[in-house]
């Protein structure tokens, strides 16, 4: 569906996006996962066809992005970072132009609409203008705009950014539902994100591709990166870190004291998840516990896994 | 050609849409009203001996809102999307740069000639009233009208191109005024200078929209000024549509 080779962008002697390859095949869910100013909204612009590459190629659905561009814009659709919309409309009206604009005929039109509208939970506000909208209905306006042309390919450029919990998940039970109609690419720096919705994620930094792989592989690979918080009451510290340290999958037990809890900071072997075995450790040992979590791992944590498997 | 239609109704629609475009119409018919009023007082003084319609096309106070309001027509039309970003999806869906330039010209064109059309009314009023002719003849009205498209289209283009400039609107209405004044002033060199054998009185006149009114207005129609403004009209909308396409390359 997406095939993109050695797709270079610089501006002036930045480098944005250095020479990356990859492929999706159709009806896959791809996540691009970066920090930001890594190349993620460069890549999609360029793959939906509002920037030209330095060098390189991009084709979408058999055409060529920049050589076929009007072609293979009808294959997209395409929802910018921060969702803009022409808040001077009414949504069901956004919609009615944003689908003829991108050529669905007049006969479809409303059988279009009234789709989109449903799917993205939009029939409340159908009358309402864009202005008035919160952001979480702008977000779905967003979403209905780029798939009301029924493209091939979905590209969403940081789709839940700036929600509320709730909304974030309404936006991802949408994506996830799409998945049937569409391949979809989309760019995020909320790893747990990734994970729930992504076939494969590509990991990009500095312009280039750090790791392309499924979430299980990449996981893996980053040797199941972090560690388990332990908080619990306990009669001597030291020796209870050094009991902990013998339990199965743990590596390293470091010590933090709060009154008279104990926090216990577990660094895991990769892999494994000891949490269960600490709960039933606890449990003989009758500690209180205030606490046993494992905190997600965050970005900067992959990001420097990821590289130092590459120096390997 | 189809997509060219949806987007100059879009573009007609955000124009009346904001509450600016009531504004301008409003403050518009007021001068406009009001230069009428001035015409017909220096024809009642005697001290002109033209026609109604020549003395509305031809006082200040028909000069002041003209040149003033292309600025207000033009402005918005890329300053805004660029600010919104709405310019990245109407970039990508299915449309050509030269369909997206010629639609937003088009609409801001059309707002401009919404706001010269009630000044028909004002001939059809004083007819109505006085019984008398307010043009010597059609052509008055046909060479009157013309001209005010025919530099309107200039105009408008200029502002369209300072728009595509910019992604501040205020900017942009600034540097379209500046350049409309300057082209005003450069046509009006043609009154300061000697009268006759004068290079560059001959050359000035090619510019000067005062006296195209006032040949226009007369009902001569040169066809010197109809290829002037069609031809540079071209040319500042090709400008337009390179500093748009450069604009979303750099981006």
């Amino acid at each position: 569906m997406v095939k993109v080779e050695k797709l270079t962008k610089k501006f002036g002697a930045n480098t944005a996006v250095d020479s990356i390859d990859f492929e999706v095949q159709k009806g896959e869910i791809v996540g691009f996962l970066g920090p930001n100013g890594a190349g993620k909204s460069t890549t999609m612009k360029m793959l939906a066809g509002f920037l030209p590459p330095t060098s390189g190629t991009a084709e979408v659905a058999g055409c060529d992005v920049f050589r076929d561009s009007l072609r293979a814009r009808e294959h997209i659709g395409y929802m910018p970072e921060n969702v803009p919309l022409y808040t001077d409309m009414r949504v069901s009206e956004f919609l009615r132009y944003r689908a003829s604009l991108k050529g669905v005929p007049g006969r479809r039109l409303r059988e279009r609409i009234s789709d989109v509208l449903e799917l993205c939970g939009l029939e409340d506000v159908e009358k309402k203008m864009i202005s008035r909208l919160s952001k979480g209905y702008r977000q779905r306006v967003g979403l209905a705009d780029a798939m009301v042309h029924e493209p091939d390919l979905l590209i969403l450029d940081e789709p839940t950014i700036g929600l509320d919990p709730n909304q974030i998940r309404l936006v991802r039970d949408l994506i996830r539902n799409l998945r049937r109609h569409h391949t979809i690419l989309i760019s995020t720096h909320i790893l747990p994100e990734v994970e729930m919705l992504c076939s494969r994620v590509i990991i990009i930094n500095n312009g280039r591709i750090e790791a392309l792989d499924t979430p299980q592989n990449l996981r893996a690979r980053l040797g199941q990166a972090g560690h388990v918080l332990f908080d619990a009451r306990v009669p001597d510290a030291r020796a209870a870190a050094a009991d902990l340290r013998k339990l199965e999958g743990v590596q390293t037990v470091s010590i933090r004291n709060d009154g008279p809890w104990s926090i216990f900071k577990i660094q895991c072997t990769p892999g494994h998840d000891p949490r269960e075995t600490i709960y039933q450790f606890a449990v003989e040992k009758n500690w209180p516990v205030r606490e046993l979590s494992r905190p997600p791992v965050s970005l900067e944590q992959v990001f420097a896994e990821v590289t130092n498997v590459e120096e390997l | 050609m189809a997509r060219f239609f949806i987007l100059f109704r879009r573009e007609v629609a955000s124009t009346f849409h904001q509450p600016i475009a009531y504004v301008v119409l409003f403050f518009f018919l007021m001068i406009t009203g009001f230069n009428f009023h001035a015409g017909i007082s220096l024809l009642n003084n005697g001290r002109g001996t033209t026609t109604v319609v020549e003395a509305f096309f031809n006082t200040m106070y028909f000069w002041f809102p003209f040149l003033l309001v292309f600025p207000f027509t033009t402005m918005r039309v890329f300053a805004e999307e660029s600010k919104m970003g709405t310019i990245e999806t109407l970039m990508t869906a299915p449309v050509r740069d030269s369909q997206v330039v010629l639609a937003k010209y088009a609409g801001a064109l059309f707002f401009y000639l919404v706001l010269w059309a009630p000044s028909l009314l004002y001939f059809v009023t004083f007819q109505a009233v006085t019984g008398m002719n307010a043009a010597g003849a059609v052509g008055s009205y046909i060479g009157a009208y013309s001209i005010l498209i025919l530099m309107g289209m200039l105009y408008t283009a200029i502002g369209c191109l300072a728009s595509a400039l910019t992604d501040n609107q205020i900017v942009a209405a600034m540097i379209s005024f500046a350049a409309i004044l300057a082209l005003f002033f450069i046509g009006l060199l043609s009154f300061v200078m000697p009268a006759t054998g004068s290079l560059v009185r001959e050359a000035t006149y090619y510019f000067s929209p005062i006296e195209h009114m006032m040949d226009f207005s007369r009902g001569v129609v040169d066809s010197r000024p109809v290829v002037f403004y069609t031809s540079s009209t071209l040319l500042v909308l090709f400008a337009t549509l390179h500093v748009f396409q450069y604009r979303r390359w750099k981006s």
